[in-house]
């Protein structure tokens, strides 16, 4: 095998070489894990590689796909995990220093899925701080950078591993959802995410954020493979008393290119003040796309959009309150060095163990759960997510699918969103709802904008209807193609695209000083 | 001085008899070495999920229902956030808006009569772990064993007036629960805890008085002591001119006096939430009948049951139905003799007797009914006689022994030949005759000490009745 020609292939099509023996397992990962040694310096996806474990892995699932007991499509494939997934005996970070030192006892169910399906765990991604954050800079180890642009960030809070995907430092990989974490970075990124139905995905093992809003999702290079993992992923489990029965999760079985009679509304509040022309432009010449294979589309108003951002802060806050609560320094992780009785242990533990955004959403969630807010501020909000999935339940009465974009923009400059939070939580706009309504959402790429950078087209559709927005996603796919959309792509990821990001990411370090290093935790740090 | 009354509320917890903890699958079994039954789950380990154990939710239905409670049909979980080592997630997931049951009641009977005292809801929640202070190395360590062990509260309406009723309701809650199976109640083991709301006002005042709460009792000696402490420093308060402060105190039986935890002040925000993680539970009408219907006869039930069909003084119906152990075990040992009164007589006099002695509760009681039952069945046929069955019993009490092979193995049985009981009458008739003059001389009562002898010249094993008559009949001779 040449070396390098591999990683072009999708996840589907190394794992079809492998059963055909035309590849090995070890093969596969040696060539991954190499170019992670190549790009990792400017990217900066991981915080932990383990290529020992995954070449032992790689022997093994060989081993298992030779004797004819693994025949999946993804064994053997390389891949890379969000680092709020717990993995057993393998360090889970959530970025944050409160967890540097934590290695869990025990596999998300989501994981062991993968693994049981022969998938390759290369390492954990980057990631926001306990996925607190829309720009991958709220990690304690440092930002990962857009591989496209390494100025760029790469979207958040599933960075890491959207980074990873574009840069081909794995075949796909896992990412969470908690109010567009999966399908911003994907967007900013250019590849393909989906945030299924509330309940698809087990959540045990995940490193609760918002309980009532998180969802694990896969991350990968086209709508098939991101199929074919969510088929693997999705399973009933009586841990996860919010994990639901569903017999229809053959979700591969939705890759049909035909969307004729196909219901797509296009939500006027999703156009509006804000968002960037180019961004417009080229979600508009996808839904055009779509219309002219057949599909029926039009504008609508969905109504409620504005209230979205305060009811997902309110929500999600309140629930990381408590859910971070556990975070002590008593039972594992952090623990400061100097402290004199349980109290001050507690205040210093958790004072240098959090970052800065993380803090700021406890004592957000703290509030709004006070005695004498909690009905002001909680239960209003609540009431409020009522409202917003009642908005979509009206919609999807008339709509199969919802579309527009994933993001006001395409990705920032490192630096730039930190500054303002606020600015950052309502780049959040387009996405959270479908998090407050349970519903499934998908980021396919439909663009650059005139720097290069990334645009993608979000598909939303009712609860438990995957496959119609895979269906949707896959036909605009086919036809994309033709607009030689992929051909940008892989131009930004060949050699030659290689050394100039590699230039890029020089510059970037050395132009304005703001990085000085990606790797010690210092960059976020210092800031 | 002037009158006053006391108001009381209890707030009884109660550890539920489940074989394992309410949101994982860990033993709940009490003892093991520290931290041995534990997992993910019961450790608060990052990214774990609870899920609820159904015998939980059954078990805080049935107390419910036979507390004339109404079921909340859709009942939620809360977290209860507050910051302590022995509660690893750092909140308790307990029930706040719409705990299992509400607005129920229990009649109480005390020497002022009958009166129903109003429960104000019964929740769900789990209990927290267990620290250990290590005085060789200054340090605390935890152990999570009963971490997630599931409890209820049972939280009552300020409507208890004295020490006297607050002991009637918790004997009342206690009956009702080890019947239902649900828990077995010991204070002292602390499977049930309460804590006692109280407060003074004037007499034929409205409004109620500030209250303080009282925890760490024990007892129902401590309780009742606690409350006429409590009842006695707060009019001692407002008798001086001051007031009561509204505060947590901790009772220390030994002192016999309580001192302030924390003020009201000092009262944490537990900043209360439905649990994400746990989605609502929905009870179904058919589900509440279905636990209705499985529920067994409770103690009121039991006691009118008795005067129909047993011949047994309602006295004796009271103490049996006491407690839970003690009801089976008369009814299972009357099944299979057909003699409940004589059954009732062996529980009422040598059980409570040996009980007693030995400091136990009826609980305790390890002996099989089966052996009591043929213990009657040995008096009844005379092969034994009342004072060897005592003694057989002793050893039934202590060691479950079967009776009949007992008896047999030791040679206890009546010696029923005749010709045998003749001669040793005949050998004491004529070793005793002072005491034979005065039989014939008209003294009636000289012939118990001649019976006497006889039953110790034949080491007990002879009918007394029979001894008697014979003896009369060899003396009128």
């Amino acid at each position: 095998m040449e070396d390098g020609r591999l990683l072009e292939w999708t996840a589907l099509a190394l794992g079809k070489k492998i059963q055909a023996h035309e590849v090995s397992v070890t093969e596969a990962v040696e060539q991954t894990l190499e170019r992670i040694s190549a790009v990792e310096d400017t990217v900066h996806a991981y915080v932990t590689v383990d290529g020992e474990r995954a070449m032992k892995r790689a022997e093994q699932v060989q081993k298992q796909i030779d004797d004819g007991t693994l025949r999946g499509p993804l064994a053997g494939v390389p891949m890379a995990v969000k680092d709020n997934l717990c993995t057993k005996d393998l360090l889970t970070t959530c970025s944050s220093r409160i967890l540097e030192n934590f290695v869990p006892t025990y596999s998300a169910q989501a994981v062991e899925n993968l693994e049981a399906a022969g998938a390759i765990i290369l390492g954990k991604t980057n990631m926001d701080e306990f996925a607190m954050g829309s720009t991958t800079e709220t990690s304690y180890f440092g930002p990962t950078r857009n591989p496209w642009n390494p100025e760029y960030v790469p979207g958040g809070s599933s960075g890491g591993s959207c980074a990873a995907v574009a840069a081909k430092e794995c075949f796909f990989a896992l990412g969470s959802d908690t109010g567009g974490s999966i399908r911003q970075p994907s967007s900013f990124c250019g590849v393909t995410g989906i945030k299924p139905t509330y309940g698809t995905v087990s959540r045990y093992g995940l490193i609760a954020y918002g309980s009532s809003l998180d969802q694990i999702g896969p991350i990968a290079r086209d709508v098939s493979d991101c199929a074919a993992v969510l088929e693997i992923l999705a399973s009933y489990d009586k841990k996860d008393s919010t994990s639901m029965m569903r017999a229809d999760t053959d979700f591969t079985s939705a890759l049909v290119d035909d969307v004729r009679g196909m219901k797509i509304g296009i939500p006027r509040d999703y156009f509006g003040e804000g968002l960037d022309e180019q961004v417009r432009e080229a979600v508009m010449d996808a839904a055009e796309v779509l219309r002219e294979k057949g599909a029926v589309v039009e504008e609508f108003d969905l109504s409620l959009v504005e209230y979205a951002i305060p009811a997902y802060y309110t929500i999600a806050s309140a629930e990381a309150s408590s859910n971070l609560s556990r975070f002590d320094g008593v039972k594992y992780g952090y623990r400061a060095k100097d402290y004199d009785g349980l109290h001050q242990m507690y205040k210093r533990s958790r004072s240098e163990g959090f970052g800065a955004e993380v803090k700021r959403r406890i004592m957000l969630g703290s509030f709004v759960l006070s005695s004498g807010y909690y009905d002001a501020y909680y239960l209003k909000a609540l009431r409020t997510k009522a409202l917003i999935k009642q908005a979509f339940d009206r919609a999807f009465e008339k709509y199969d699918v919802i579309l527009g974009p994933a993001a006001p923009t395409t990705a920032p400059k490192l630096g730039e969103s930190l500054a303002d939070p606020l600015k950052m939580y309502l780049g959040d706009i387009y996405t959270i709802s479908a998090n407050l309504a349970g519903i499934p959402g998908m980021t396919v790429p439909c663009g650059l904008d005139d720097k290069g950078l990334p645009i993608g087209v979000q598909l939303l559709g009712n609860c438990f209807q995957e496959k119609t927005i895979i269906r949707a996603a896959y036909s605009y796919e086919c036809s994309r193609a033709k607009l030689a959309m992929p051909g940008n792509v892989q131009q930004a990821m060949t050699g030659n695209a290689q050394q100039a990001m590699t230039r890029n990411a020089q510059q970037a370090l050395n132009g304005d000083g703001q990085l000085t290093s990606n790797r010690d935790g210092k960059a976020v740090e210092s800031r | 001085m002037k009158q006053y009354e006391t108001v009381i509320g209890l707030e009884v917890h109660v550890e539920l008899a489940t074989k394992t903890k309410i949101f994982c699958g860990c033993s709940t079994a009490f003892g093991g070495a520290p931290n041995t039954h534990t997992c993910p789950v019961c450790t608060g380990m990052p990214g774990s999920l609870p899920v609820l154990n159904k015998q939980v939710l059954e078990y805080a239905m049935a107390v419910g229902l036979a507390t004339n409670c109404k079921i909340n049909q859709y009942c939620k979980f809360d977290r209860k956030n507050y910051f302590y080592p022995d509660n690893p997630q750092n909140y308790q997931i307990s029930q706040l808006y719409l705990p299992i049951c509400h607005d129920g009641g229990i009649e109480i009977e005390t020497e002022t009569g009958k009166k129903v005292i109003g429960i104000h809801e019964i929740h769900m929640e789990e209990d927290a772990g267990k620290l250990i202070h290590d005085e060789w190395e200054d340090c605390s360590l935890v152990d999570y064993n009963r971490s997630g062990v599931p409890l209820i509260e049972i939280v009552s309406e300020p409507d208890m007036r004295s020490a006297q009723e607050v002991i009637a309701y918790l004997d009342k809650l206690r009956l009702i629960i080890q019947y239902l199976g649900a828990s077995d109640c010991k204070l002292q083991e602390g499977s049930m805890r309460a804590d006692v709301n109280l407060s003074v006002r004037e007499m034929g005042a409205e409004a109620f008085g500030t209250r303080t709460e009282m925890k760490n009792l024990n007892s129902f000696r401590a309780i009742s002591r606690a409350i006429e402490n409590e009842r006695e420093r707060q009019i001692d308060l407002l008798e001086a001119g001051k007031q009561v402060v509204q505060e947590t105190r901790r009772w220390d039986d030994a002192k016999e006096y309580s001192y302030a935890m924390r003020s009201k002040e000092d009262a944490q925000d537990y900043r209360y939430f439905p649990d994400p993680d746990l989605v609502p539970v929905v009870i179904s009408d058919e589900w509440i009948e279905r636990i209705r219907a499985a529920q067994p006869e409770l103690r009121t039930e039991k006691l009118i049951r008795y005067r129909e069909e047993f011949d047994i003084p309602d006295y004796d119906a009271g103490i049996l139905t006491s407690s839970k152990k003690m009801a089976d075990m008369f009814e299972t040992a009357a099944a299979i003799c057909g003699k409940p009164k004589k059954v009732s007589n062996w529980l009422m006099g040598e059980t409570l007797r040996l009980l007693k002695e030995n400091n136990q509760e009826p609980e305790d009681m390890r002996f099989s009914p089966e052996h009591l039952a043929e213990l009657i069945e040995l008096v009844d046929s005379g092969t034994i006689n009342g004072g060897v069955a005592k003694e057989v019993f002793a050893e039934i009490f202590a060691h479950d022994i079967d009776p009949a092979r007992y008896v047999e193995e030791k040679g206890l049985k009546t010696v029923s030949d005749t010709g045998a009981l003749r001669e040793a009458i005949a050998e004491v008739i004529a070793a005793n005759p002072q005491s034979v003059a005065d039989y014939r001389g008209g003294k009636e009562k000289a012939i118990g000490f001649l019976v006497g002898q006889t039953m110790k010249a034949m080491r007990g094993k002879a009918d007394p009745g029979m001894v008697n008559r014979l003896l009369k009949e060899m003396l009128a001779e």
